[in-house]
């Protein structure tokens, strides 16, 4: 049970990690000002969402281990994050979208988790990831809209987008054994329960945004076993840099 | 005569926001309370935004004026129940206003509207004619308007 816990909390705080760093890679760099804000902003709402999740994780363990470790001297293979929240940046488009069906899911998840989990610990940081989390899908269900029904360009982006990114949105309903265990103990939501409220938010944004979803033979899954793509190597190599030259080194 | 619990919140309760020093944590509701734990005071304390990096920060302020109060202390931090606008007192509504940062309008529960639009006052003028330029401003906890009827841009403490 503890190590089942331990692992469910690492997937979800793995999610939060790596979409917020993935998204603080934007800062400086965003289209406009207030963007660029608002990236960071939520960058700073899912990294803080992922410190209590491997601060609780560390708690579970009882092996000494603190969030820092678990974030930072953990290998590629030993993290446990969604495939989607890796993919790379790609043009706004793409980070937006990824953001929306992301935050499509989590919204759901955390209110659930908030009103439901067994563990008063889970139902404390759920009941302050959700209401972040409607902002996240607020401001990203905006933008897909926007976006999709705007320019000629806009338009043929956000097509790029959803072609790009669709076939790994599958992976938000695939519980792991760990995942599964706290379904059935009541400590976290079964994750396949939220579909149905996931399609009605993505079809509700993705018609006003005159997209379409495309079939998905061949849905891309793995992340939960430690399968990733090549660029969260490379993200890791970057975000644990100075843990692996100077280890222990504060400041 | 006040007791020495009274004598720690006083001290606690005037410490600046960090962010916005026009308020104090107690306006903000972030402090929620200090208790005396066999001599040690213990300040319970919220974070607005889980990432809001003021945290820390307000964490350390808290500590360091109660220890210049002469109090030996500890910080909690507190997640839950989690902190909303709905704790900000009346006096730092009016604190933010005359700053001239919207206060926040409304309850906080309003979340399931996807696309739900707020109306904001202007803190300058007062008119209600506003328009949001950005979801996200200045701090986590702030979105950017505009008064289209003054013209001047202002801050808004967003619900939730």
């Amino acid at each position: 049970m503890t190590d089942q816990l331990f692992d469910a909390l690492i997937e979800l705080a793995d999610d939060n990690l790596v979409l917020g760093h993935r998204l603080s890679e934007w800062c400086g760099h965003a289209p406009m000002l207030e963007e660029d804000l608002a990236l960071a902003n939520l960058a700073l709402d899912l990294v803080g969402t992922a410190r209590a999740l491997y601060s609780l994780a560390a708690e579970v363990e009882g092996k000494g281990r603190t969030e820092d470790d678990l974030a930072y001297l953990r290998v590629e293979r030993e993290y446990r994050n969604l495939l989607l929240v890796e993919r790379p940046n790609g043009d706004f488009g793409h980070t937006i979208l990824r953001q929306f069906y992301f935050a499509a899911f989590m919204e759901p998840f955390w209110s659930a988790a908030a009103a439901g989990s067994s563990d008063a610990r889970i139902r404390a940081i759920a009941a302050k990831a959700a209401k972040e989390m409607a902002y996240h899908l607020r401001h990203s269900g905006e933008w897909v809209v926007r976006l999709g029904d705007g320019t000629d360009e806009s338009h043929r982006r956000m097509v790029a987008a959803v072609d790009a990114l669709h076939h790994y949105t599958d992976e938000l309903f695939v519980a792991s054994p760990a995942a599964e265990a706290m379904a059935g103990a009541g400590v976290l939501p079964r994750r396949e329960a939220m579909r149905a409220e996931w399609d009605r938010l993505v079809g509700q944004v993705l018609a006003e945004a005159g997209l379409t979803a495309p079939d998905v033979p061949w849905p891309q899954i793995g992340g939960r076993e430690g399968l990733h793509g090549e660029e969260l190597g490379h993200m890791l190599a970057e975000m644990q840099y100075l843990q692996r030259a100077y280890p222990g080194a504060t400041w | 005569m006040t007791t020495r619990r009274e004598r720690a919140w006083a001290a606690a309760a005037a410490v600046p926001d960090p962010e916005i020093p026009v308020v104090t944590v107690a306006d903000l509701g972030i402090l929620r309370g200090v208790r005396d734990e066999d001599g040690v005071i213990v300040a319970e304390v919220s974070p607005t935004y889980m990432g809001c990096p003021a945290t820390k920060l307000i964490e350390d302020a808290i500590a360091e004026a109660l220890h210049e109060a002469g109090f030996e202390c500890r910080i909690e931090r507190v997640l839950s129940p989690p902190w909303t606008t709905d704790w900000i007192s009346e006096e730092g509504r009016r604190k933010l206003a005359a700053f001239g940062i919207a206060p926040p309008v409304g309850g906080a529960n309003s979340k399931r509207a996807l696309f739900g639009e707020t109306v904001v006052a202007c803190p300058r003028c007062g008119s209600t004619e506003t328009e949001r330029i950005s979801e996200f401003g200045s701090t986590p906890c702030k979105a950017q308007y505009r008064c289209k009827s003054c013209a001047e841009p202002f801050d808004y403490f967003k619900c939730i």
